[in-house]
């Protein structure tokens, strides 16, 4: 993030520290992750230890410290959607894009994710992408939604 | 402090009659006595934390008798301790089986949990290399005593590492050694050579200064020259070590 577009983010919370946690939730949604040296820039502007702008980056799992891909396929791998299936949606992203979850395509384009239920049992099992669910997947239909990306 | 932590109060433990201040930690309290409680993650001169769950001891209030950590426990009028009951020993047993699970190289781990005849554990053992028992003591001292606040957790649940930020050179770190010194597993480590201190956990490497008088050398350059910015005393009041001064 360039350092200006930082320091108008830290300008619009007051540069207030206690503000900490909307700040980083601003670059993460501009960025699609935390980049290390807006971080270390960030403790510089708001005069807060690194340490303690880390550690929350780190406790939450809505913030990423890896690059993120333009496009977030999540899995749902709570309970409800295992037992439907789940996991061989995850086998199939893996293969079709030669990545693990967790992990982002070379190019950038795909980031694949699981989390534990998010609550919408009923539709499972459930794929969100980029926002938007699509419940009752199955493979054939997830191959058609991530097929539209592969053609980008 | 404020007035209701100054008002004295009295407490029984196992059945003696005590004082204490209102407010205070129950175990200091318990100390203060004589009585041995064991803790790892207690320090006095930081804010208590829970986390090694080993200073238990059972604590009824009115009618009800409930199985407490005793150094975040606040000291109130008319509590009544007991300190080894069965319960007590029991539960302490299990957090030493978990401590041993997650901390297996810990040295002060295995001899605490020898003592309470727990020479294994049942639990899953992940790196059977790690000292480290994740008490966060050492981020307080350092946040809380030093000021400086270099070092933290990173991720939370099973992922929870202490560490400088991004496990990298922590570049606040004044290498003033406090939290090597509380660090009740000794899994920092610190060492000296050439001139160099190294604070090994958290990859700061920081030239020692040497006393103009005797020579030592006493302290990182570094340490002193935040010294005298917080204070706001001439740099050259850190010439010379404490001893020449
Ligand atoms: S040595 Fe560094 S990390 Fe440790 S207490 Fe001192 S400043 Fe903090
Ligand atoms: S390094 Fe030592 S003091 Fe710090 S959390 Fe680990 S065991 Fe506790
Ligand atoms: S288990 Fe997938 S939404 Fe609840
Ligand atoms: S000393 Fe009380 S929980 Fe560790």
């Amino acid at each position: 993030m360039e350092s200006k577009r930082l320091q108008e983010i830290v300008a619009d919370h007051g540069k207030d520290p206690a503000q900490l946690l909307a700040i980083l939730q601003d670059i993460q949604q501009e960025e699609n992750y935390l980049p290390k040296e807006t971080l270390k820039e960030l403790a510089r502007e708001l005069g807060v230890p690194l340490a303690r702008i880390y550690s929350l980056a780190t406790f939450f799992s809505s913030f990423s410290l890896e690059p993120r891909g333009k496009h977030i396929c999540t899995v749902c791998l709570g309970t409800a959607c295992h037992v439907r299936g789940a996991p061989r949606l995850v086998d199939q992203v893996e293969r079709d894009f030669a990545i693990k979850a967790g992990e982002t395509t070379a190019d950038r384009q795909l980031t694949l994710e699981t989390v534990n239920c998010v609550g919408a049992c009923a539709l499972g099992p459930l794929v969100i992408l980029d926002g938007e669910y699509h419940g009752n997947m199955n493979t054939a239909k997830l191959g058609r939604v991530l097929g539209s990306l592969k053609k980008e | 402090m404020t007035e209701s932590q100054s008002r004295e109060v009295t407490f029984k433990v196992d059945g003696r009659s005590l004082r204490g201040r209102q407010g205070e930690s129950l175990l200091e309290a318990l100390r203060r006595y004589g009585y041995q409680v064991p803790s790892l993650c207690h320090h006095e001169a930081v804010s208590p934390y829970g986390a090694c769950r080993l200073c238990l001891v059972e604590v009824q209030k009115g009618k009800r008798r409930k199985l407490t950590t005793s150094c975040n426990y606040p000291l109130m009028e008319g509590i009544e301790v007991f300190l080894d009951t069965e319960q007590v020993v029991s539960n302490r047993r299990v957090v030493l089986q978990l401590l041993l699970a997650q901390a297996p190289a810990a040295e002060r781990v295995r001899q605490l949990a020898a003592e309470y005849g727990v020479n294994d554990t049942p639990f899953e053992v992940e790196d059977p290399e790690n000292r480290c028992i994740n008490c966060g003591l050492c981020a307080r001292v350092c946040k809380e005593v030093v000021g400086v606040e270099a070092i933290g957790f990173s991720g939370r649940g099973a992922g929870k590492r202490m560490v400088a930020p991004y496990d990298e050179t922590a570049e606040d770190c004044i290498g003033c050694g406090a939290c090597v010194f509380v660090c009740p597993t000794d899994c920092i480590g610190m060492s000296e050579t050439g001139g160099i201190r190294t604070i090994e956990r958290w990859h700061r490497k920081l030239p020692l200064k040497t006393c103009s008088v005797c020579g030592r050398h006493f302290a990182p350059t570094f340490q002193l020259n935040k010294f005298a910015e917080w204070t706001g005393l001439p740099r050259g009041h850190f010439d010379k070590c404490p001893d020449c001064r």
